[in-house]
């Protein structure tokens, strides 16, 4: 049976817990749905269920922190960033320590939990966290090095992760580097800069499809969201002069923001932005809503074609 | 107890509460110079503040993040004189940090700094946080088998943030008989009496139903304080232990004791003069 991407969270926290006994993992009664369970079992001692109480669960972990540990925490993305946000401003970033909070289900695939669950803003609200580092894993290979790369840094993190099923984008040696966005198709008309587990191979596909129109679109992987890689995306803006953001959250605070407000002070580029359009989630198959929030590859290519269209 | 025990308990209740005569002076002193700050809620906590620092706690001022020190952590972070005085008199800082209180690139912030105040555990402000935060580093203790205690002090007024209560079951499900929680009892808060706000009453019914040991006694009777806080780190049954302090808030200045607006005003020249002399006993 395939793996899913928490299987690869969970089993890449008891890798590294078996050499370092600062990881931690704490979690609001989603053990389950988070996967974790795997962890309990090799580390119980290590590992905190505070039930559902998230706040309580950011500041257990931010008081973990104090004294040197790595707590990793996790819950649905809405209640990790909604409903623990000063918990995890204060006690966490401002404070300085170093608190992995972990938000799972990001926005359109929440399906069938409708739009109490559907975290469309998470990655706005993250950043305007001071110094933060928000990542977005797209595949199970990048899943498992971002997570190594999110315990050796030093500092908070908010990660964005999918959590139901598999898929491959990458070698299994692929090397990251946290800031640094991976170019996946190089390109020359339009760059389709894409985040997660649902847009990355939605990208990819939307360039193919614009390969078919004549159109050389390069595709780049930009898994962490914050610090945005300005040096990639300016270079890419200057190459193809048009620029498309693909993101699974609202156009506006999260990567298609963070490019708009780049590109505006630094180097003014044509600019077009995939993702909810000022919408809260709703009741629906992933199938279903990724063509109501119109961020299936067609939406992507149509939505790149416009933006070349003026230059 | 043996005589000399008992004359040795009398004479650390003496010096106490002479400390915390020198501890209230401090902090009307810093907040008047910074004309702002939180004189009620520091003054309330002034006699277990002072109790903690200078009889209690194992801690090295040479050595703030001493790895086996006993921590501490003011969830009412407001109250911050209280803690920034024990901590200079203590030999943390120096002493003429305290005229810097609330200025500009002072290591005394607003509200208590872990990066900026050596002393400060952890980093507080935004009421009902602390707790948890406590949570986290008695968790620590137990996992790693050392033997410090961890002292949380929230505001009977905090009580009224939910997070409190979250973190109030997982110390008692998680067996913290390192932690120990003062609750500041003052009966005030920003809008009035905690009974007509929202009232949080019966304390001890509450934290006794949430599997805590209780305790509850008068916050400004130093042998009183002194006893239940050597006896709460002492005590490891399994449960954290809440120690709700009865106090008056502003106590030790006759104006300010017992009245809503000195919860976060600072005293002007004249009042300031008098509250010194009431301190001072002149």
């Amino acid at each position: 049976m395939a793996k899913d991407m928490r299987d690869v969270y969970a089993q890449t926290l008891v890798d590294l817990a078996e050499n370092d006994d600062r990881i931690c993992v704490l979690e609001a009664d989603l053990m389950n749905a988070t996967g974790t369970k795997v962890f309990k079992q090799r580390f119980p001692e290590r590992m905190f269920d505070v039930g559902v109480a998230e706040a309580n669960m950011v500041g257990v972990a931010s008081g973990l922190s104090a004294e040197g540990k790595i707590p990793f925490a996790a819950s649905f993305g809405t209640f990790a960033s909604r409903r623990t946000f000063d918990q995890f401003f204060l006690s966490a970033n401002y404070a300085q320590l170093n608190v992995k909070l972990v938000g799972t289900d990001p926005g359109i695939t929440a399906q069938f939990n409708g739009g109490t669950h559907m975290p469309f803003e998470d990655i706005g609200m993250m950043r305007l966290v001071p110094n933060l580092v928000i990542i977005e894993p797209s595949d199970l290979v990048s899943c498992e090095a971002l997570i190594r790369a999110a315990a050796a840094h030093q500092g908070s993190m908010y990660i964005r992760m999918h959590r139901k099923g598999s898929n491959t984008i990458y070698d299994e040696n692929e090397q990251f580097e946290l800031g640094k966005g991976k170019v996946l198709v190089d390109g020359t008309d339009v760059t389709l800069i894409a985040a997660g587990f649902v847009m990355v191979p939605e990208a990819l596909k939307a360039a193919e499809i614009l390969k078919k129109e004549g159109i050389s679109a390069a595709v780049i992987d930009m898994h962490t969201i914050k610090p945005l890689d300005n040096e990639l995306v300016l270079a890419y803006a200057k190459k193809t002069g048009a620029i498309v953001t693909c993101e699974n959250h609202q156009v506006t605070g999260g990567l298609g923001g963070a490019v708009a407000e780049l590109l505006t002070a630094e180097y003014p580029a044509l600019l077009g932005r995939i993702g909810a359009q000022d919408m809260f989630g709703q009741v629906g198959t992933q199938d279903y809503l990724i063509k109501a929030y119109e961020m299936t590859a067609e939406d992507i290519a149509q939505k790149a074609m416009a933006t070349i269209s003026k230059k | 107890m043996s005589t000399s025990l008992a004359i040795g308990l009398d004479e650390r209740v003496s010096q106490l509460e002479d400390t915390a005569r020198m501890v209230r002076i401090n902090i009307i002193d810093m907040i008047h110079t910074a004309q702002s700050g939180h004189p009620g809620g520091a003054l309330s906590a002034a006699d277990f503040m002072t109790a903690l620092y200078f009889d209690i706690l194992d801690i090295r001022p040479e050595e703030p993040r001493w790895v086996d020190r006993d921590r501490l952590i003011l969830s009412k972070g407001h109250a911050c004189p209280v803690w920034y005085a024990c901590l200079a008199m203590k030999g943390f800082f120096p002493m003429k940090e305290l005229k810097t209180l609330r200025k500009f690139e002072s290591i005394l912030q607003g509200h208590p700094d872990m990066n900026k105040t050596p002393g400060v555990d952890m980093t507080t402000g935004s009421l009902g946080q602390g707790l948890s935060a406590a949570v986290g580093m008695a968790l620590e203790g137990k996992m790693t088998g050392r033997d410090f205690s961890v002292f949380a002090v929230v505001g009977d007024g905090e009580l009224n943030e939910g997070q409190i209560w979250e973190a109030a079951a997982s110390a008692a499900m998680y067996e913290l008989d390192n932690l120990v929680l003062i609750v500041d009892a003052n009966r005030l808060q920003m809008d009035g009496h905690t009974c007509d706000v929202m009232n949080m009453e019966p304390i001890d019914a509450k934290f006794e139903a949430f599997n805590w040991e209780v305790h509850s006694l008068d916050g400004h009777d130093m042998r009183q304080v002194l006893t239940a806080l050597e006896q709460a780190k002492r005590q490891k049954d399994g449960k954290p232990v809440c120690i709700i302090a009865r106090t008056v808030k502003g106590k030790g200045v006759s104006f300010m004791e017992d009245v809503r607006v000195w919860h976060g005003k600072a005293p002007n020249d004249r009042e300031y003069e008098r509250a010194m002399k009431e301190l001072k006993g002149e």
